[in-house]
């Protein structure tokens, strides 16, 4: 019981990280049909921006509470912002000349993309394993079952922090769509393009300020991912990317909810899975699930029926 | 649009004329986005100075984290490598290569603003260069020279691309100008006899290429001929693409796992029960055209990006089962000691009844790299007349009809599933033998060679080539695979750019550039004359040619 309710906080913690990601892919998708395949590899961006803040500012395990959270939130701001601007030339440079081309256009740009990214930061970086020491450590621990031979179940720090501030930014990010002027565009862009052009929409605006959104929101998955783990390389975005997809697809993709959901539901079965099963196999049961999803429930969890038109 | 990437060739045409009325009609029917601002590019000199800013401040702030902070493992974690002068040069660069791209393609400027523009640059470029001591004072001793190298690889990779461009627009018409009736017919006619032309040659210099490179480079010919076996193999591996992704229009992510399935079948057939490599050629090829139909199967009901991710996905579940099922596969450590093929029985080695024995030849390693040669040579070839003929098939028509328009094809009684899950298997088959090659000619295979990184090379060679062209796929292997693999054996350059240099380490890096700006300039790939191979006598005026440069589905 006790191991069973430490998963399931360690799956809560990597399902809000398969979340924040999939929020990118779900937008990028929504507004302009088109898997953003670089995503994976703007969040690997995000955490290496992360990582040099963290290093620039000195922070360490030693540094104090006060100063740790205000820390903590610089280094925030400086890798959304600097990955936001990624985010941005990306879809400046490769996805914008390309709209209204044929469909498997973009596709082919984003894969391009995401190899392009993906060895400027190993050649820029080099292709070693960056390792971390732990930042924030220790927890609250919840019960104490090791009399009768369990394990103890704790809440780490890091954890809680992962939890809650994935919890603020989902509350912050659904105020954006659903109550401002550029939430409202969004969705008007979402339905249709050249009515809401007519309409005095900008939509080149709305559609670059969505990928700065995506790609903000990657960078603190990408800090998360950074702290929770303690070590880097250029590749993690590639599997992180794929099960970020999935989780947006488990969740019918376009829908923000849904990629929060199917992010969770994925971290779950995920954790569960190495728990209980095989840890070897964990990315195949991802995929798995992708290809099931896919074919027997196309639009997810919480997606609409996708109608094709002629 | 279309007009758009079109107009970025530097031709002086007006984008309204790159289309034939009918197509012109059709691009504003199909444009989803209100994209209605064609962009003209900054005027006069002021604003060009003032964009180029803009880029650069934009390059500032993207390298900012990856330039001049560079992390590196010190002995008690993390430390910092500062190389400002790196950054520096980044921004030179983004600067003046802005100006110098406005000035000569997106917007062209007069002739003195670009002589101007790029005197500057070459000017700068000479003194940095040729004052030494002042680069290394600016840049830091070292810097400057490897910065200097991967300079010279872009630019040796821009002048073999352009040259092939222009190569191809000599032979067959001004490319990426206007396509219309009579004057597309021609450009297509063109372009096809120039491939007929080509693939001839091309066949010709293949088939002697042994004899060649042993009469030419004597020292050195083991290690070129080992480059053109490698070259060849992604010739297959790019042609046994083209149907699944240039013909059929599926595309494909994850086809290095039917190259992993057809080793894998060849190696452990070898392994439990001995077969020689051309008995267990067909049934590798069996295999992976089987794995091809099972993946196939649930996905190819599935919308294009979907199956991009689906197949992705099978790729990396492939590879993670090879990699975890160590009793069967022999997991991480791969298996080794693969049997080489056999002429008729003949073994390729010293001593009793070996090649050399048999024939009355001296005995020499050289033998066995041409008889390798040969193989792989064939197997192309066969990759290549079972696609040409598979295209005059029904199935080939319907596959591309299928990649034009599927809903037209559904409304015209084609079994869609049917038809994409011939083209799937298909392609799968030739990656399967391509597999069964490699593990041959490797004798060794372990899952770290099937990785994503193998299938995004060969979607790039596919996607470099022209999806659907054949000639293409050759040149951007020669260029993509050749060039770089030359690049690293050519000793001046370790010379002059520092021992630890090593281009190898920039061949995704250009592989992915390539693939986007590609995209952008010309959708449709540089040799972009895909001719559907049923047409009617009278062509309209939304072809083919049409949809060649990007338009439609």
């Amino acid at each position: 019981m006790e191991y069973f309710i430490q998963q399931l906080i360690n799956g809560l913690t990597l399902g809000s990280i398969y979340g924040l990601i999939a929020i990118g892919y779900t937008m990028v998708y929504g507004i302009i049909g088109m898997i953003n395949f670089a995503h994976g590899d703007i969040f690997t961006v995000g955490a290496y921006v992360a990582l040099a803040v963290i290093l620039l500012l000195g922070i360490s395990g030693a540094t104090g509470a006060t100063m740790l959270v205000l820390a903590l939130l610089l280094v925030l701001v400086i890798s959304m912002v600097f990955t936001a601007v990624w985010g941005w030339t990306v879809e400046r440079i490769a996805y914008r000349p390309l709209r209204g081309s044929f469909r498997l256009a973009p596709l082919i740009t984003a894969i391009g993309m995401s190899i392009v990214l993906q060895n400027f930061i190993q050649v820029t970086q080099g292709a070693r394993v960056k390792p971390i020491q732990p930042i924030i450590s220790g927890g609250i621990p919840l019960f104490d079952g090791r009399s009768d031979g369990g394990i103890i179940v704790q809440l780490s720090w890091m954890q809680l922090l992962i939890i809650v501030s994935t919890f603020v930014l989902m509350v912050g990010f659904t105020f954006l769509i659903t109550k401002t002027a550029l939430g409202r565009s969004q969705r008007a862009c979402e339905q249709d393009q050249k009515m809401a052009a007519l309409l005095g929409v900008d939509v080149d605006k709305t559609i670059s300020l969505t990928f700065v959104m995506g790609a903000a929101l990657a960078a603190v998955a990408g800090l998360m991912f950074l702290l929770l783990y303690g070590v880097l390389d250029f590749y993690i975005g590639f599997l992180a990317g794929i099960k970020a997809f999935t989780a947006a697809v488990l969740g019918g993709i376009g829908s923000l909810p849904g990629a929060m959901l199917g992010g969770i539901v994925l971290g779950l079965i995920e954790v569960f899975w190495s728990a209980y099963f095989s840890v070897e196999y964990k990315d195949v049961a991802a995929f798995s699930i992708l290809a099931i999803v896919l074919i027997f429930m196309p639009s997810g969890l919480l997606g609409k029926p996708e109608v094709e038109k002629v | 649009m279309a007009g758009e990437t079109e107009s970025g060739t530097g031709q002086d045409q007006p984008v309204a004329t790159t289309h034939p009325e009918g197509a012109q009609i059709k691009t504003e029917e199909r444009a989803e986005a209100p994209n209605l601002v064609v962009s003209t590019g900054p005027r006069g000199l002021s604003e060009r100075v003032k964009q180029a800013a803009i880029a650069t401040f934009i390059t500032a702030v993207l390298a900012f984290f990856f330039f001049p902070i560079r992390t590196s493992i010190a002995p008690g974690g993390l430390d910092i490598t500062w190389r400002w002068s790196l950054y520096a040069l980044a921004l030179i660069f983004a600067f003046f290569g802005k100006l110098l791209v406005d000035a000569y393609l997106l917007s062209p400027a007069g002739p003195r603003v670009r002589a101007m523009v790029s005197g500057l640059f070459i000017l700068g470029f000479v003194i940095l260069y040729a004052w030494h001591p002042l680069g290394d004072i600016l840049f830091g001793t070292g810097q400057f020279e490897e910065l200097l190298g991967s300079i010279l690889i872009g630019t040796v990779f821009g002048a073999i691309l352009l040259g092939l461009v222009v190569l191809i627009s000599r032979a067959t018409g001004k490319i990426g100008t206007a396509a219309t009736g009579v004057a597309a017919q021609k450009k297509a006619d063109r372009i096809s006899t120039f491939g007929k032309w080509a693939l001839r040659v091309l066949f010709v210099v293949a088939l002697m290429l042994p004899w060649i490179v042993m009469f030419l480079f004597p020292n050195r010919d083991r290690q070129l001929i080992d480059i053109s076996i490698l070259i060849l193999t992604y010739v297959m591996l790019g042609w046994g693409l083209n149907i699944v992704v240039g013909l059929a229009g599926l595309l494909d992510l994850g086809y290095v796992a039917f190259y992993a399935v057809g080793a894998y079948a060849y190696a452990l057939l070898a392994q439990y029960f001995g077969f020689g490599f051309w008995m267990a050629l067909p049934l590798a090829g069996l295999f992976a055209a089987m794995w091809g139909i099972m993946l196939g199967f649930p996905v190819l009901r599935l919308r294009g990006d979907y199956l991009a991710i689906v197949t992705l996905a099978f790729g990396e579940i492939i590879r993670v089962v090879l990699l975890n099922w160590s009793e069967f596969t022999g997991g991480p450590d791969g298996i080794g000691r693969i049997p080489k093929p056999t002429l008729f029985g003949i073994e390729f080695n010293r001593g009793e009844g070996g090649f050399a024995d048999i024939f009355g030849l001296d005995y020499d390693t050289i033998h066995r790299f041409i008889f390798f040669y040969y193989i792989i040579f064939v197997l192309a070839l066969i990759t290549h007349f079972a696609t040409m003929r598979l295209r005059r098939l029904p199935v080939g028509r319907a596959w591309e009809a299928l990649r034009e328009d599927e809903i037209a094809c559904r409304s015209l009684g084609i079994n869609t599933t049917l038809v994409k899950l011939s083209a799937f298997s298909i392609g799968a088959m030739f990656g399967g033998f391509a597999g069964s090659f490699f593990a041959t000619r490797q004798g060794f295979i372990s899952p770290e060679s099937f990785t994503f990184i193998e299938s995004a090379i060969i979607l790039a060679i596919v996607v470099l080539g022209g999806l659907g062209s054949q000639i293409g796929v050759v040149f951007a292997s020669i260029v993509m695979i050749g060039g770089i693999e030359l690049l690293r054996n050519i000793g001046f350059l370790s010379v002059v750019f520092g021992e630890n240099f090593d281009p190898t380490q920039f061949r995704m890096l250009i592989f992915g550039l390539a693939m986007v700006l590609i995209m952008v300039w010309k959708p449709r790939g540089l040799i972009s004359a895909r001719q559907p191979s049923a047409v009617y006598k009278e062509r309209k005026s939304i072809g083919a040619d049409v949809v060649a440069q990007g338009e439609g589905h």
